[in-house]
């Protein structure tokens, strides 16, 4: 088990109650902006990827909601709010 | 819910972490009519600790709380390693005072604690409601009048924004001024099961004793930042805590993901969590802007605590958040007990919390380490200090098959008119703190 677990396995072991909408978004013709490639390097679930087009595009099952890549590149490039109520990450240890 | 429309409470409290909890079960031991909304399913589930609580700060604020309180284990032994590529020294501090009751500081998992937590506040009185997420305020005439959730409004005399490090309530109401990611850190930590005799075996530890251990260096790419491990009872949390910034903008490119997993590949990190289960896979952003970057603490209608007040501090041998957290809910709720006695919930009144805050732990400690982010964001610590130590170890411990060199000889080497300049200087930033 020490051994590298994929990220997909990882977050397969949180319990997520999946949500009716998608509670982040790029902001549309933000999708290369620069700054928004921060997010692939600081998203602890890894949500974050580059296309073949070079843009920037999220999955966002497996959002741990900590909110650092709307730190990272503000409101300016991501629409983010929290899931709705009794939705999403459901820690159990914390 | 429908039928509470109509009531107004003394307060409500958005988010069932520390600090709304805290000041729920405060106010409802007051007797004040108190309404807790978290948008979990159950208090803790959207919160994320490290790892450890320091209780001295807070034991007298909450007397009845911590005889039976859910807490890990007493950390008894507090260990510090210097990381570099290939080596590693760590430092282990055993004092008595650290096994002696009352304990100084806990391990603990807030899934389980802040469970536990919200049945001491409603058992005291105050109302919980899970699975309610808050979207908006509603002000009335410059005051905060109370919430909108779940498209119903609900009303308070005071707001209590408890709702985590990004605010959005205290966004909404004004207070808080635009977050800055060079201000925040983030943290991401795996839960680790292990059997306890395994883990007593692997830390040396007795009863139930608990291992801190603090890692620097190479652990971070030598990016602003550090591991940290706690031992819990059957398991351990590690993790990572990185600057937003130092991790986006700062070579090497590495992701967040990958240093975790490098960290636990590491000889001395694999052989503390063999055989382990890692069973939750957890992240959080810490505020660490300190006092400077704080926003208001108080409005008209509305109260600030924890986290989305800011309230939380690396000093580098400690990381605290917790305790801040609990004691500004409890001193939210003493200032709304206030505001009650004298009808007026406008910020004249309400500013009694940052008195209180002013004459506590809370704000004083903030003052007195106000430096603390900048002195600590000094590349040379998280890089060149525990490369220096790990080479001077190498050679001092190392044995050739000629001659060995004289160890001052060896030592001097390494500790160059330029370096020990250089670790002046260092002292000397290190004195702010």
């Amino acid at each position: 088990m020490s051994d590298v677990m994929g990220l997909k396995a990882k977050l397969g072991l949180n319990v997520f109650k999946e949500d009716k909408e998608f509670h982040i978004e790029i902001r549309a013709g933000k999708e290369k902006d620069a700054d928004l490639k921060k997010a692939i390097l600081i998203c602890p679930a890894g949500l974050y990827s580059e296309n073949e087009k070079g843009e920037v595009v999220i999955s966002v099952d497996g959002c741990l909601e900590c909110g650092t890549c709307l730190l990272a590149c503000g409101e300016e490039l991501l629409k983010w709010h929290y899931p709705s109520g009794g939705s999403g990450v459901q820690f159990r240890f914390g | 819910m429908a039928e509470e429309a109509e009531e107004i409470f003394d307060a409500i409290v958005v988010g069932a972490g520390l600090a709304g909890l805290a000041a729920a079960y405060t106010l409802a031991g007051a007797g004040m009519e108190v309404l807790v909304l978290e948008r979990g399913d159950y208090p803790g589930a959207k919160n994320v600790t490290g790892g450890r609580i320091y209780v001295n700060p807070i034991r007298d604020l909450f007397p009845d709380l911590w005889q039976k309180a859910p807490l890990e284990r007493h950390i008894s032994h507090e260990e510090v390693c210097l990381m570099d590529k290939e080596r590693s020294l760590t430092i282990r501090y055993d004092g008595s005072e650290l096994n002696e009751q009352p304990y100084q500081s806990y391990s603990i998992l807030r899934g389980k604690f802040d469970k536990w937590l919200a049945k001491q506040a409603e058992r005291k009185g105050a109302i919980l409601v899970n699975k309610s997420r808050v979207d908006d305020i509603i002000i009335e005439n410059g005051q905060v009048r109370g919430v909108i959730a779940g498209g119903e409004e609900l009303r308070a005399n005071v707001v209590i924004a408890c709702d985590g490090v990004l605010s959005f309530v205290a966004q909404k109401a004004g207070l808080r001024p635009p977050s800055l990611s060079k201000n925040f850190a983030v943290g991401f930590k795996e839960i680790i099961e292990l059997e306890r005799s395994v883990l007593e075996d692997r830390f040396n530890l007795e009863d139930n004793e608990g291992a801190a251990r603090l890692f620097m260096g190479d652990v971070t790419a030598g990016k602003f930042g550090g591991g940290f491990l706690y031992t819990n009872q059957e398991s351990i949390s590690i993790g990572i805590v990185v600057g937003i910034d130092a991790l986006t903008d700062e070579e090497p490119q590495i992701n967040a993901p990958e240093l975790l997993d490098k960290f636990k590949q590491r000889p001395e990190v694999m052989r503390l969590i063999k055989g382990g289960q890692t069973v939750e896979y957890a992240a959080h952003v810490i505020p660490e802007g300190g006092l400077k970057t704080m926003g208001k603490l108080y409005g008209d209608g509305i109260l600030v605590a924890g986290d989305a007040a800011g309230f939380s501090m690396n000093i580098g041998v400690t990381v605290r958040g917790m305790e801040y957290a609990m004691a500004s809910g409890y001193y939210a709720a003493q200032a709304v007990v206030k505001a009650k006695e004298k009808n007026d919930f406008t910020k004249s009144t309400l500013s009694v919390y940052g008195t209180l805050l002013n004459s506590s732990f809370v704000l004083t400690d903030f003052k007195n380490f106000q430096q603390s982010l900048d002195v600590l964001e000094y590349p040379p610590l998280f890089k060149h200090y525990p490369e220096l130590v790990g080479k001077i170890m190498q050679d001092l411990y190392a044995v050739p098959a000629g001659p060995k060199a004289k160890l001052y000889p060896t030592i001097k080497k390494h500790l160059t008119l330029g370096e020990m300049w250089g670790m002046v200087q260092a002292g000397r930033r290190m004195m702010k703190i």
